[in-house]
């Protein structure tokens, strides 16, 4: 019998030789009690959180909290059915509601996870003779969205408009193109020049979609992502997003301007053969969504943070994903797994968590100390993180 | 249908910016087992193909092209 796992013998044995050296498990890491949306407690230890994309604080928001009680006091704790049969309640079409307003957009669907929303739209609208380009760094959602369809899968260079413009041109006349983005890429937190990128693909007849997972609250002056900041959310045929990060709880979505939008309830597959999310999920997404829509000030300290965060991390000599902040997240670049592995452990010992991230996750085969920030984050954190990064970066030979 | 004489000589000078290892390549040079190319490496190249012949070699065709030699009876197609 030839045993079906003998593929996975070098990850084992990887992650064999990494424990040996005695270290933490990266990839184990168990949350014993959360305090707040920015401190755990994790091996019996005080732990801020910088790697937890809970961007806008919204896990303990009160007004959140008291929604999801009532919703499970009023409907249960879940649906036990599809969207399509008897999964969807008052509180998913209200949800829904809010997307809509959130967005100022004709439509919403709610899936059960943001990579059911990705797998199932991408998956659906583009079939057989048609093409998908997409951005080489693209998160597996994406692919395995494009994988489950019969699509022509053309991939460009991160981030090159040229590349994608001379893709778009030589696709046979009258195929059907959906150009898939992201606002902005989670490995490196560096922003699409989505304004060039949209204007290029509507020029050759492509729809475009756009994953604002990592934007959604925080980025455009309504929080509606990198394509409102960019001024060309309209040109955007669909917006994939999640409750995942800046809402706080878990689901995804789609929300889109194209008049025959409501048909793909009835022919997406991860939306259909699945159940719906649970009542009070729905109940605290709707919430916070409505409370995210006037969130200026909360959007604003982010920022104040993000750029603290960069600038200090700059200073004590790390190599960052992004010469400038773009976004909540700041990517730590380290030499090596090994290095990478020791320095996110002895960051834990400070009582710091931020998220290992290495290949085949990364784009290069980087790896990667990854933060996020939180707008819930105070000065007095931000401190205390540069603080551990200091101590740690020494210890570990890092920085000098 | 272009020369496939002429297809074959431009892969291979293509494929030499890439030829990190120094393989010696001919048309049954696998593209990842042979000349050990990652995922970036392939997509420079690819783009490069793509760019000399002015065509599109989609992910799923990638998939099945193994080798130097059917990469040129692709383009042969492709061209054709």
């Amino acid at each position: 019998m030839t045993d079906l796992f003998s593929k996975f013998d070098p990850l084992i044995e990887q992650r064999a030789a990494l424990l040996e050296t005695g270290l933490t498990d990266p990839f184990n890491l168990v949350m014993e009690k959360v305090e707040s949306p920015t401190v755990a407690i994790c091996n019996g230890k005080r732990t801020i959180l910088l790697g937890t994309y809970n961007y806008m604080g919204m896990t303990f928001d009160p007004d959140v909290i008291a929604a999801g009680k009532t919703a499970l006091d009023e409907f249960g704790s879940g649906t036990t059915g599809s969207r399509v049969l008897n999964g969807t309640y008052a509180g998913h079409k209200a949800c829904e509601e809010a997307l809509k307003d959130f967005y100022a957009m004709d439509h919403a669907m709610v899936f059960s996870t943001g990579y059911q929303a990705n797998l199932g739209v991408i998956s659906t609208i583009a079939g057989k003779d048609d093409y998908i380009v997409l951005d080489i760094d693209s998160h597996a959602s994406i692919y395995d969205g494009c994988a489950l369809g019969n699509a022509q899968i053309v991939p460009f260079r991160h981030n090159d408009i040229d590349a994608l413009e001379k893709r778009l041109k030589r696709i046979p006349d009258g195929a059907g193109k959906l150009v898939v983005l992201e606002g902005v890429y989670s490995m490196l937190g560096d922003v699409a020049p989505l304004k060039e990128m949209i204007r290029v693909s509507k020029e050759n007849g492509a729809m475009v979609l756009v994953d604002e997972a990592h934007s959604m609250g925080f980025i455009g002056e309504h929080g509606r992502g990198v394509a409102e900041a960019q001024g060309v959310i309209d040109d955007v045929d669909f917006i994939i997003g999640t409750f995942s990060k800046s809402v706080g709880t878990v689901g995804g979505f789609c929300v889109s301007n194209h008049p025959k939008f409501e048909i793909l309830r009835l022919v997406c597959r991860p939306y259909v053969f699945t159940a719906s999310l649970p009542p009070s999920v729905v109940a605290t997404a709707a919430t916070s969504i409505r409370k995210l829509m006037d969130s200026a000030d909360k959007r604003a300290h982010l920022w104040e943070n993000s750029k603290r965060l960069h600038a200090g991390l700059k200073q004590l000599g790390f190599t960052l994903g992004t010469d400038e902040p773009q976004s909540a997240i700041i990517a730590v670049i380290m030499p090596d797994l090994e290095t990478g592995a020791a320095m996110w452990e002895a960051l834990l010992h400070e009582g710091l968590y931020v998220n290992l991230a290495r290949p085949p996750a990364t784009p290069a085969g980087m790896t990667l100390l990854r933060c996020s920030l939180c707008a819930l984050h105070s000065e007095s954190q931000v401190g205390e993180i540069l603080g551990m990064f200091a101590a740690a970066g020494r210890a570990t030979g890092c920085i000098s | 249908m272009p020369d496939r004489q002429q297809t074959l000589a431009k892969v291979l000078e293509l494929i030499e910016p890439f030829n990190k290892k120094g393989v010696a390549v001919t048309e049954a040079t696998r593209f990842a087992q042979d000349l050990e190319w990652d995922s970036l490496t392939v997509l420079d190249f690819v783009a490069n193909i793509e760019d000399e012949f002015d065509v599109i070699i989609s992910m799923n065709m990638q998939a099945e092209i193994e080798t130097v030699g059917q990469l040129v009876d692709a383009l042969q197609k492709l061209k054709a």
